[in-house]
């Protein structure tokens, strides 16, 4: 599978990280590089193996469904780029 | 007293209780050794006043008989974890400037303990390298030089600065972080010791996330007393992660007898790979000569899909990393790109995410993002997921037919120059991990122990793998390693 240089623009856009016409071909050389040593996977039977979701076979804990934290705007706010009136503060989303 | 800096966190703990020396006068002694350390470029952010608060308060607590385990013990912090009120950018462009409201659950417990922290170490952008070579402050430096060879070596990475950091005697110890090796590498190539507990020990929370289901914060450390020590100030049940085991922490210290008759190591076939240095083998050998001298019973293993669990990680960190790196889109903390008129929302994620990670990241996140992305799930992340329950299998089988700990080589080589392999593709370097990456995939505990130098002088170290939440029969076992190879090389001062 050899990734070229629009899907190579498709995942940048999907990862929402710009990336500049002319560097494309030797970002799709690079993923075609860690994507030719992933595939080395295909080599190993897979057959009726469960996908690995959690290393040590646990419980997630539950708790109360209560709230137990809040109220603490100005912490939360403190480090934004942009703050207005107690908002975190963005470009314009709708036209 | 002088050279209070060069002690390690046993020595200085016991220096303490006996009243020969002070918290202040240890951290100072730190903080002027830091100082001097500039062209090591390990502390990137340091905090001599709250150092020295922090000791004036341990000093009073020590003179109370008030005094927790590592009271008035001065350490690093990697960037990776958050810090109230201090930097903590996990080496990115991205976080520029970001101060924590909180605190880290794992630093946190160590200033319950009552360390004391003197700043915040260099790392890998995001803790994704092997060479601290992608942080957004620089290369960190190894003390360590090839003989008189005045080439800047790397200190491995991603915990490249708290290797550094412990191994030039600028703190007692540091934390670090492992994701699929950054505390046992950069360990191996410092000649200092560190071990990555079992997945679920220490918690999670407040830590920069790189890849949720791998990452395990550690001590990195002068000896493996000294990692016992600070192991057990690290780790303990957080209800703030839900992975955080809930299981007692014991007394790690108290567990280094030295005594490990009978004990049954494994030396796995497939860890001896093709063009394998002829010194890491010979190291291996004497390391396996040593434990078998000391009375372990040695036994072949095979652990039989050793060879996919890079091919694995290189799947399941970047597809963990896509979604946990989302986050940083210039909205809630850290930087933002300058906008121009006309930007609209994606504009603003885009140019912030282009300017503030660093190749590598990006690389990773993108390489996550594809690999998770409609019709290649499947093939990519389901498959490489399947592989981690195969890789597990091969532990659980070895260590249900009665092995107690697995040898192996922490790294294929000693450290290499910065910038040697800047012409290498991204799987070279991805290779660094090659020994280290299946304990994070089976969430294994893994300690890295100095054994032998090279030709050059420069430190190798031999990895021993444990049993789930053994840490303390790991550590013992690597307390007789250690005793047994006598690792006393120091790298000689030139910085």
């Amino acid at each position: 599978m050899s990734i070229d240089k629009d899907t190579a623009a498709r995942v940048a856009k999907l990862a929402r990280i710009k990336v500049e016409e002319d560097a494309l071909p030797a970002l799709a050389a690079e993923f075609n590089t860690i994507l030719g040593f992933i595939e080395q996977l295909n080599e190993v039977d897979v057959e009726g193996i469960e996908p690995m979701t959690s290393v040590t076979p646990q419980r997630l804990k539950r708790r109360e469904d209560v709230v137990t934290d809040g109220h603490q705007q100005p912490k939360v706010l403190a480090n934004a780029p942009d703050e207005r009136e107690g908002f975190f503060a963005v470009p314009k989303v709708m036209e | 007293m002088s050279d209070l800096n060069k002690l390690g966190l046993a020595e200085a703990r016991d220096l303490l209780r006996k009243g020969e020396t002070s918290s202040v006068e240890l951290t100072q002694s730190c903080l002027t050794a830091i100082d001097a350390a500039g062209a090591l470029n390990a502390f990137v952010h340091k905090t001599p006043e709250l150092a020295l608060e922090r000791a004036a308060d341990a000093d009073a607590r020590l003179k109370d008989n008030d005094a927790p385990a590592m009271c008035g013990l001065p350490i690093g912090i990697k960037d990776l974890f958050c810090t109230k009120g201090v930097d903590s950018q996990a080496g990115s462009r991205i976080l520029q400037g970001f101060k924590p409201e909180y605190e880290s659950t794992v630093s946190q417990n160590l200033i319950d303990s009552g360390a004391v922290m003197l700043g915040k170490l260099n790392m890998d952008e995001f803790a994704m390298g092997s060479s601290n070579e992608t942080s957004v402050y620089g290369n960190a430096v190894s003390p360590w030089r090839r003989g008189n060879d005045d080439a800047e070596l790397t200190p491995g990475g991603s915990s490249g600065g708290s290797a550094s950091a412990v191994a030039a005697d600028l703190c007692l110890a540091a934390t670090g972080t492992d994701t699929g090796g950054s505390i046992r590498q950069p360990a191996a190539f410092t000649g200092t010791v560190g071990i990555k507990p079992t997945y679920g020990r220490c918690s999670r929370w407040g830590t920069v996330a790189f890849a949720s289901s791998l990452d395990q914060a550690g001590p990195m450390t002068k000896s493996v007393r000294d990692a016992a020590i600070m192991l057990e100030a690290m780790c303990g049940h957080d209800a703030k992660d839900s992975t955080s085991a809930d299981l007692a922490v014991p007394n790690f210290e108290a567990m280094l007898t030295g005594d490990i008759k009978g004990k049954k190591i494994g030396i796995p076939k497939e860890y001896r790979m093709d063009g394998m240095p002829a010194e890491i083998e010979e190291l291996w050998a004497d390391g396996t000569a040593m434990l078998k001298a000391a009375g372990a019973e040695i036994v072949d293993i095979s652990l039989p899909h050793t060879k996919y669990a890079l091919p694995a990680y290189y799947v399941i960190a970047p597809a963990e990393a896509s979604s946990n790196l989302a986050r940083y889109d210039g909205v809630r903390y850290g930087h933002r790109a300058t906008l121009e008129a006309g930007d609209g929302i994606t504009e603003m994620y885009e140019k912030t995410r282009a300017e503030g990670f660093g190749p590598e990241v990006q690389r990773r996140v993108m390489v996550g993002t594809y690999v998770l992305s409609a019709g290649f799930y499947d093939a990519y992340y389901n498959r490489a997921r399947r592989v981690r329950t195969l890789i597990k299998k091969d532990f659980e089988d070895v260590f249900s037919a009665g092995v107690d700990a697995i040898l192996t080589p922490a790294t294929p080589s000693a450290a290499f120059g910065l910038g040697e392999m800047t012409d290498a593709d991204p799987v070279q370097m991805y290779l660094n991990d090659v020994f280290t990456v299946t304990v994070n995939l089976a969430g294994l505990p893994g300690i890295s122990v100095p054994t032998g130098l090279d030709s050059q002088g420069l430190p190798l170290g031999l990895q021993l793998i444990g049993k789930p939440w053994e840490e303390g029969d790991l550590l013992n076992t690597a307390y007789a390693l250690e005793t047994a190879a006598g690792f006393v090389a120091k790298p000689g001062k030139w910085w």
